[in-house]
């Protein structure tokens, strides 16, 4: 899957919980998930949960706490997928 | 002219000590009662450690009769009846089934959410198809108003009965809904408290939550740490507690013994705007709650001496303490002593202000401060605005205690604050 691809996926994902319309549209790896998008940290795990069932992996509470922005779920999914 | 409103009784059921005696020891000595529990980890819980009372079978049969007992399935209403009945009697105050129907004695007796073990047991029942295997007592038993409604049997009360919900903040709401009955002088006594269940079922939503601690599992007495640096979220408790309010006059007259006075108290909500969600607190609110409190009272910031935090081991603990710093403008060397009994109970939910505001109470009487324990690493968010020795890491003794001001704040971003002070004629 490339980049382009995935943050395609995340943006689908993300999209209910976004509460800044702007900063979704130019959505990016630099885009944080809390300061940009604006998202409500408690709604986190739930786009967390959706990622898990998007792409059929489980995500540890170490890894959760760290994906915070679009870099970051990328790298936690892209090692998921490779483990699996 | 108000009813001043003294405390006239105690009662308590915390993980770390199940009645006023043990329980005050246990605060005193910094005793945890946090503990692993391996059902938690065997149903893949991340925090698999709790607070939980310790009641025996033996102890259950001193307040509830066996009758009581037969397909009794919910702990929240059994430590808010063991609590509650103690709180009466400490008062001096007796329990008799022949008794008279007391009109001038109400409780408000609160809880987070009504007995999940027994809805889930009752669910199970009804989807076999076995409805009437329910029997007589599955909806009293699960009725938000399950606790005040056994109260008020067991001790004949005829005044206002009725169980209050504000996620964390029931125990302290029930507080202040009891001193404004009988300021306003339409009761003479309140029962009033807030108890909650414990386990999985209740506790389920919290850890996906991904609020409550995961990283000392292997450490439970370590687990819960407010204003820690390294704290990890709360650990989720149960338990309950009770106070008998009642009117001066009132105690005057039966010549009881008086804890302390409840001079003040505020309760709002911050409409969940600005910094304020479902979740988290909109700090605007909470410090005008506090200086409502601090109004209603009518004491000057400054005679605060000690604070009895809401305080639960998570992010917004450097949050409150701003917020307290900003609402009494005071910081550094001048801020108040402040304290968590969560470090030692967990939080205990809905029975969290009720426990907790039976801690400051005991402190208050007897001039102490129990330790904030689990604090040694102060947050530098925290040691930032205030000094850190203002948080007792070992038991502070003889200290005179005039006034402590107690927070409960709550999921729906609601508030609570109550102004605890010493009795004077």
């Amino acid at each position: 899957m490339t980049n382009e691809e995935l943050i395609g996926k995340l943006k689908t994902i993300v999209k209910p919980y976004i509460k800044n319309e702007e900063a979704f549209k130019n959505m990016n790896e630099q885009t944080d998930f809390l300061n940009d998008l604006k998202i409500n940290s408690a709604n986190l795990v739930d786009v967390i949960l959706d990622v898990e069932t998007e792409f059929d992996i489980t995500i540890d509470n170490e890894s959760m706490e760290k994906m915070l922005n679009v870099k970051a779920a990328m790298d936690i999914i892209n090692t998921k997928l490779a483990e699996k | 002219m108000s009813n001043r409103v003294v405390i006239t009784g105690l009662g308590v059921v915390a993980p770390n000590g199940v009645g006023v005696i043990d329980f005050t020891n246990a605060i005193k000595n910094g005793i945890c009662g946090i503990c692993f529990h391996q059902q938690l980890k065997d149903l893949n819980f991340s925090c698999c450690i709790g607070g939980i009372p310790q009641v025996s079978e033996e102890l259950k049969l001193k307040y509830l009769s066996p009758l009581q007992l037969k397909n009794f399935n919910s702990n929240g209403i059994l430590y808010g009846c063991m609590a509650g009945m103690d709180a009466w009697k400490d008062a001096g105050l007796t329990i008799s089934e022949n008794s008279e129907t007391n009109w001038d004695s109400g409780t408000v007796f609160g809880t987070g959410s009504s007995s999940v073990e027994k809805l889930r047991e009752s669910f199970y029942k009804i989807d076999e198809g076995n409805v009437k295997g329910l029997g007589s007592t599955a909806v009293v038993q699960t009725m938000v108003s399950g606790v005040s409604a056994y109260l008020s049997g067991i001790l004949g009360l005829g005044n206002l009965v009725t169980s209050n919900s504000s996620a964390c903040c029931t125990g302290t709401e029930a507080i202040i809904m009891g001193f404004e009955r009988i300021q306003s002088g339409k009761a003479k006594r309140m029962l009033v408290g807030g108890c909650s269940d414990d386990g999985p079922y209740i506790w389920g939503g919290f850890d996906a939550m991904k609020v409550i601690s995961y990283k000392y599992n292997d450490h439970p007495e370590k687990a819960s740490r407010p204003m820690s640096a390294t704290a990890n979220g709360f650990v989720p408790g149960s338990g309950a507690g009770a106070l008998l309010l009642e009117s001066l006059d009132s105690a005057l007259e039966r010549g009881t013994k008086i804890y302390g006075e409840i001079s003040g108290a505020a309760m709002n909500a911050g409409g969940q705007r600005g910094t304020g969600s479902m979740t988290a607190p909109n700090n605007e609110a909470v410090q005008r709650c506090i200086k409502e409190a601090i109004a209603d009272a009518d004491i000057d910031a400054d005679e605060i001496d000690l604070i009895n935090g809401h305080l639960t081991a998570t992010a917004k603990d450097a949050a409150e303490i701003n917020n307290w710093s900003v609402a009494l403008n005071r910081k550094g060397d001048d801020f108040p002593y402040v304290h968590s009994l969560k470090a030692m109970t967990g939080h205990c939910l809905g029975a969290a202000g009720a426990i907790e505001s039976v801690a400051a109470i005991l402190c208050l009487d007897n001039d102490f401060i129990f330790p904030s324990i689990n604090c040694e690493d102060v947050h530098p968010d925290i040691s930032g605005i205030i000094n850190a020795g203002k948080i007792p890491q070992v038991l502070v003794e003889n200290k005179k205690l005039e006034i402590i001001a107690k927070a409960g704040f709550g999921f729906g971003d609601v508030n609570t604050c109550i102004i605890f002070k010493k009795y004077k004629a």
